[in-house]
Order: structure tokens, then sequence, then C-alpha cells
């Protein structure tokens, strides 16, 4: 493909469907050459042919807009994009009588594994795609294609991984079962001597199936199901899911409920953050660190639990609103944790950044270029600290954000070092944050019942800042209310493949700061 | 939106790192109540001899067999120094072949089901498992999808259920502790 320079600001032109020959459409155009779904928000969707979706495609692999989802219906896919230079995000859809669509993957290889997926799945093929090897599939189902024209098994095949060629090579296999309490997948290394000359990921181990469960749902239990997709982001999950379900529903959740969601999604991020920074200290042989962090990181979970009544905050977060009003004696206490951890930052970043041993092995380790971040718009911390400046809570900005002052922190290093300083920063943001939420708590029900019967079908779309970065769902309710289709992209589906990129080069001893650094999810991933 | 590309902070440093001059000395807490009956119930299971071979110490392998990562999250809790259980003679370890205990989280998944096979079947005699979480206690809800095969008993002989979604620590320290405890008595008799 050619390499097209980044782009401008839009102009005249650009609002123009017809573009002038040898300039692109922008992806916003292109929706809107095809057919507009009815009752599809907060951003449009639209089927196109498949010509508009290669050249989606085309435009996704010049750069410049992002890819947030790509996934399967049982008759077509669908694409979900971000418009950088307009702000502007859209579905496409292409319906595949066939049970074949042309390849995202071939021109954008973000989109391969998501297609991997995808045929997995529902047994769509995407046309000359570079990797056609099963994903999430390792032939221990009973069926193929379960979400599509399903069909028996016919068991495991070995898996092929990537050849590596040269003297004296060596392969270490990893997982899934891991050495400590971690989420299974298996790494494929291999080395020369001790540098990482390939790593190669094979997940889908913890697949269970939750978007076949959540087909027929009533509401109820899918936000019980979204609220287990990824146990340690159970909030920010909830949170997208209640926002997709509001939109396909056309209601509105109070405030004082969004106000609550962000209060949960920011107690979540200090906490994970703090275990994040202290588990990869621990890995560089610093485990003063570790304890002191999960201190913190404890007594954040035990207001969190006074406030909620559940250490994670689990099925707290609801379509409609939330659960529970914590009390005010229970506000005061987090309010107290976040003082006493926010007054203890500047002490945590000075040990860090003064201790020899701890930077000899972070600075500099397993770099992420800023051209893969923003290739694959890699989302959260991991992007942030290659420089990619995204955060739905800004750049797709849902309640209550807007009426909050926080700022996002960027590193152009990408290394594990500024993974660490990232997070060490966006704690003190949420930090902030939360006692903004609790100073600022407005007035007025906490929750506003969705109607179960006789509703207008709808679809909803929501993009959710959580601590790995920007979860996206998407739903379709049928007429009685009920989850039709549900889809869920775990920011990690961008992330993983840039870690076997960061390990290049480095040492196998390395690589538990690196993947420490990442920190993917498994479970969100493998759904 | 700020970028801070700068990695040295203008605030007043400490001459030296305090780090543990912030924690105080109290933070470890009393263990929670052993439950008589579970103790009993294990009780019969152990064999004397392995009794008396292991003492009052054991070495625990957890396996996420589907789990979504909230019972890992309570796992790792137990090692901070409110729980601390590595006082109890309990502690984690990353080979099975050390281990006398299998922890088993999460539903367990078709893909996962030959791994959790083998590490069960790596660990020496004698050993016990306990499933830990809703989703390994009952399949939670998720034993009804193509992708799981069930709950942890469909696959492995399970000794002792922590159930929770997920367990609070206390509750994950309260039944491993029943599981030493079962151990201590079957010694004294």
């Amino acid at each position: 493909m050619p390499n097209s320079s980044p782009r401008g600001l839009p102009d005249a032109s650009q609002d123009s469907d017809a573009s002038p020959p040898g300039t692109r459409p922008s992806l916003p155009e292109l929706l809107r050459r095809g057919d507009p779904a009815e009752r599809h928000r907060p951003w449009p969707r639209a089927t196109v042919d498949a010509s508009l979706w290669l050249t989606a495609s085309e435009v996704l692999a010049a750069g410049g807009s992002s890819l947030l989802a790509l996934w399967g219906e049982p008759s077509g896919v669908q694409l979900s994009f971000h418009d950088a230079a307009t702000g502007e995000a859209g579905v496409m859809s292409l319906s595949c009588p066939e049970g074949r669509f042309p390849s995202v993957g071939g021109r954008h290889p973000p989109a391969l594994r998501l297609e991997r997926a995808i045929h997995d799945l529902f047994g769509l093929t995407a046309e000359e795609s570079p990797d056609s090897r099963p994903w999430l599939d390792h032939g221990a189902w009973e069926i193929r294609f379960p979400l599509g024209k399903a069909s028996p098994s016919s068991g495991p095949t070995a898996y092929p991984f990537l050849p590596a060629q040269g003297e004296e090579l060596h392969q270490v296999p990893v997982g899934p079962v891991h050495a400590g309490i971690i989420e299974p997948g298996h790494f494929r290394f291999t080395a020369a001597g001790e540098t990482v000359v390939r790593l190669e990921e094979r997940l889908g181990y913890v697949h269970r199936g939750v978007e076949g469960l959540l087909r027929g749902a009533e509401v109820e239990h899918a936000a019980q199901l979204a609220a287990r997709i990824s146990g340690d982001t159970t909030a920010a999950y909830s949170s997208a899911f209640a926002q997709a379900v509001e939109a396909a529903a056309d209601v509105e959740a109070p405030p004082l409920a969004h106000w609550l969601r962000a209060l949960c999604v920011e107690i979540e991020r200090v906490a994970n953050h703090l275990g994040d920074i202290g588990a990869i200290c621990n890995d560089a042989a610093f485990a003063r660190m570790h304890a002191f962090c999960a201190i913190f990181r404890e007594k954040m979970l035990r207001a969190a639990d006074g406030c909620f009544g559940h250490r994670l905050m689990m099925d707290q977060i609801v379509p409609g609103g939330i659960r529970t009003v914590p009390s005010g004696e229970a506000l005061r206490r987090l309010r107290g944790i976040s003082e006493e951890i926010a007054g203890s930052l500047p002490e945590i970043l000075h040990v860090y950044e003064t201790t020899p041993s701890l930077q000899d092995r972070v600075v500099g380790t397993g770099v992420l270029p800023r051209a893969l971040a923003s290739q694959y718009a890699c989302g959260g911390v991991v992007g942030r600290a290659s420089g990619r400046l995204f955060d739905a809570r800004c750049h797709l900005a849902y309640p209550p954000y807007a009426s909050l002052r926080f700022s996002v922190p960027v590193r152009e290093e990408g290394d594990v070092d500024a993974r660490i300083s990232i997070r060490l920063r966006e704690i003190e943001q949420s930090l902030g944050l939360i006692q903004q939420i609790s100073d600022g708590l407005p007035e007025g029900p906490a929750s506003r019942p969705l109607r179960q019967e006789r509703v207008v079908p709808g679809e909803g779309v929501a993009l959710v800042e959580g601590f790995r970065g920007d979860i996206f769902a998407w739903v379709r309710l049928d007429e009685r209310a009920r989850v039709e289709r549900c889809h869920f992209r775990d920011p990690s589906w961008f992330q993983w493949p840039l870690l076997e990129a960061a390990i290049h080069g480095n040492i196998i001893a390395d690589f538990p700061l690196c993947n420490k650094s990442f920190n993917c999810s498994y479970s969100g991933h493998d759904l | 939106m700020t970028s801070d590309p700068s990695r040295a902070s203008s605030s007043p440093r400490p001459r030296r790192p305090t780090l543990f001059g912030l924690i105080g000395s109290d933070l470890t807490e009393p263990p929670p109540p052993v439950e008589e009956a579970i103790v009993r119930d294990l009780c019969l299971r152990v064999e004397e001899g392995a009794r008396y071979r292991l003492g009052r110490s054991l070495a625990l392998r957890l396996v996420d067999a589907g789990s979504c990562n909230g019972c890992e999250l309570e796992l790792h809790a137990l090692q901070n120094p409110f729980y601390d259980l590595e006082r109890f003679g309990l502690r984690f370890v990353a080979s099975p072949r050390h281990a006398d205990v299998l922890l088993v989280s999460g539903t367990v998944t078709r893909n996962m089901r030959e791994a959790l096979e083998r590490t069960y079947h790596a660990i020496p005699d004698p050993k016990w498992v306990v499933a830990v979480g809703d989703c390994a206690v009952t399949g939670g809800l998720f034993s009804e999808s193509y992708a799981c095969v069930g709950p942890a008993r469909a696959v492995v002989p399970v000794d002792l259920t922590i159930p929770g979604c997920p367990p609070r620590p206390q509750a994950l320290l309260a039944g491993l502790l029943a599981l030493l405890e079962s151990m201590g008595k079957a010694r004294r008799a």
C-alpha cells in the first residue's frame, strides 16, 4: 500500500461525497454513501457494498483513522471506526450472502486476528487474507461456527506457528498454564541465545462463548454476563454495556447514575494501576514497591466495598442506572483513602525514579514504536506511553466527563518506564476525579427503569475508557427489549499483537516486565 | 489535555527513600474463623500418612480454567500485608510438581480442559483440589455455553469449594485454613 502523509484538517472538499481524484474519501464520507440504518445511536450505521467496504479498508490502511471494532453477524460483518480528523465515529455493515467478504486485514493488519475470530465463530471467510489460521477455535468445541451455520467439529488439528529461520535458534514454549496467578495463554518464543527474535501468541484458551450466551438474553441477565467478561474491568464493561443498551432503547440514565458510574470506573482504574505498578516493580526484583502498592490497592478495594457493597463493584452498574448510592460516611472514607494515596504519590515516584536497579531494568526496555501504536489504534496506557493521544473520556466524551477537570498524560518513549510513569500520572488524575465526583454528586434518582414490553427495536453503541483503554460495546435489542445480538471488543485486541513487536530484540528475562507493563486481558480478549 | 514528556519532578525530594516508614506495623489482620463442619469433612479425606508428611504447610498452584480474572485478583490480595498468606504456611508455587493443592478458578472451558487435566496429573500424591469461586463451584453463568465443559468437578475430583463471585479474601483464607486445620487435627488424633 502507498504511504500517505498524515491527514490535515478537513477542508471544504471533504464535505462533498465526490472526492477529487487522487485523494481518498474519509470514512464518514464513505458511510454517507451507504444505506443508513434507522435507530442506531448515538453514531450512524449504514450498509455498504463490497466496493465501499474495500475502499474503507484502504482508508484505514492509509492511516489517520482508527479501527474500533470488526465483528461478525450471522448474515454479514460490521466495522466500526473513529475518524481522528473530524472526530466522527460510525459503523459500517456488509452483508455476506456467499459467506465471504473482502479482507480488511490484508490491507490493515490490526484486523487480522479479528477476521480469524469472525471465521471461527460465524464461518464467514475473509477473502485473500494473508492469515487464515484459526484463532479462538482450537478444535475442542463440539461444533464449528457456533454463532453462524453450525456444523460438527472435526477435532483438533496441529497449529502452525509462524516460522523463524537462522542458525542456533531455539524455541521456548510457555503456557497456557503460567507460573503465577495469571490467566492462561500460550507464548512461543524463538530466541538466539537470550535475545528474542520472534514471539508469537496463541490465545483463546478462556473463550467462554459469551456472545453466544448473550443472544436472546434478558437485559438483566446480559448485564451480569457483561460484568464478567473481564472481572478486573467489571465496572467499565458494565458501564459500556449499560450505555449501549440505553442508546439502543433511546433512554437516558439520570445524571446521578452517570456520576456514580464514573466514580466506579475511576476507583477501578486507580486500584488496577496500583496493582500493575507494584507487579512490574516486583518483576524487576523490587518487592518493596509491590508490597506498598498492594496496601493502597487493598485500601481502595475496601473503600469501594464500603461504597457499593462489593470490592470490585461487580453488578453495580446496570442498564438504566446504578444499584447502590454510597452513604455519606462511605464517601468520606473513600475521600480519605484517595487523599492518603495522593499524598504518597510523590514519594512512590521518587523511589521509583531514584532506584538504579529498577531504572536499569525499565528504561529502554520493550519499546513500542509510535507508528505501530497509531496503526493499531492502540488504546489506554500502552498507546499513550507511545505518543498516541486518545482517551474515550475526551475524544468521544460521554457524561459526566465533560463536567470534570482532568488531563490525559502522554509520553513518547514507549518503553516499560513510560508505561509505568503514565500509570502513576493517571492515578493522580483519577484520584482528582474521585474527589470531584464525590464532592459534586448531583441530586435525583440513581436509575430509570427500562421498558420491557412493546419497544421499538434499536441498536446502540458505546465506547468507555477502562483502565486498559477503550472498551467497545454494540447491542441490538428486539421488540421485547431482549438482547438480539451483542458484541464487545476489549482494548487488548489491539495491544496483544504489539507486545510481539515490543519484545523483539529484548532478552527473554525481560518478557515479564514487558508483559506486565502491557497487562493485556485474556478473558476480555478470548470472550 | 497535557503532554508531559519530562520525567523530572520539580517537587521537593525527601533525602532518602522512606517507603517502609509510611507503613504502620498494624496492618496484618487476625485469621478468619474456620468452619468445623468443613474441617471434619476434610479430615475424612486425608490419609493419615499424608498428614504426617505434609505437616502444617501447603504449596498451592492455581489454574485459571476459564475465569474472568476476578478470582485471580482476590487470590493475589491474599499475599498482601493485610492477609499475609505465608504466615500460615501457605504459599503459591510456580510448578505443579511442587504443589500439594490445586486451586481451580472459572468455568472449565473446552479449550482449557486438557491443560487442567495435565496440571492435575503433574501434581504428586497426596493432593487436594479446591474449586475457587462460583464459576468453578457450580459452572456459574457460563456452563451452558458450547465453549464450556462445566464446573471444576466435571474434570477433576474436588475436595473443597469456596463460593463467591469472586470470594472475598477472608473467605478464601477461611477455606484454605480449613484444609490446614484438617491436617493438624488428624496428626493430634
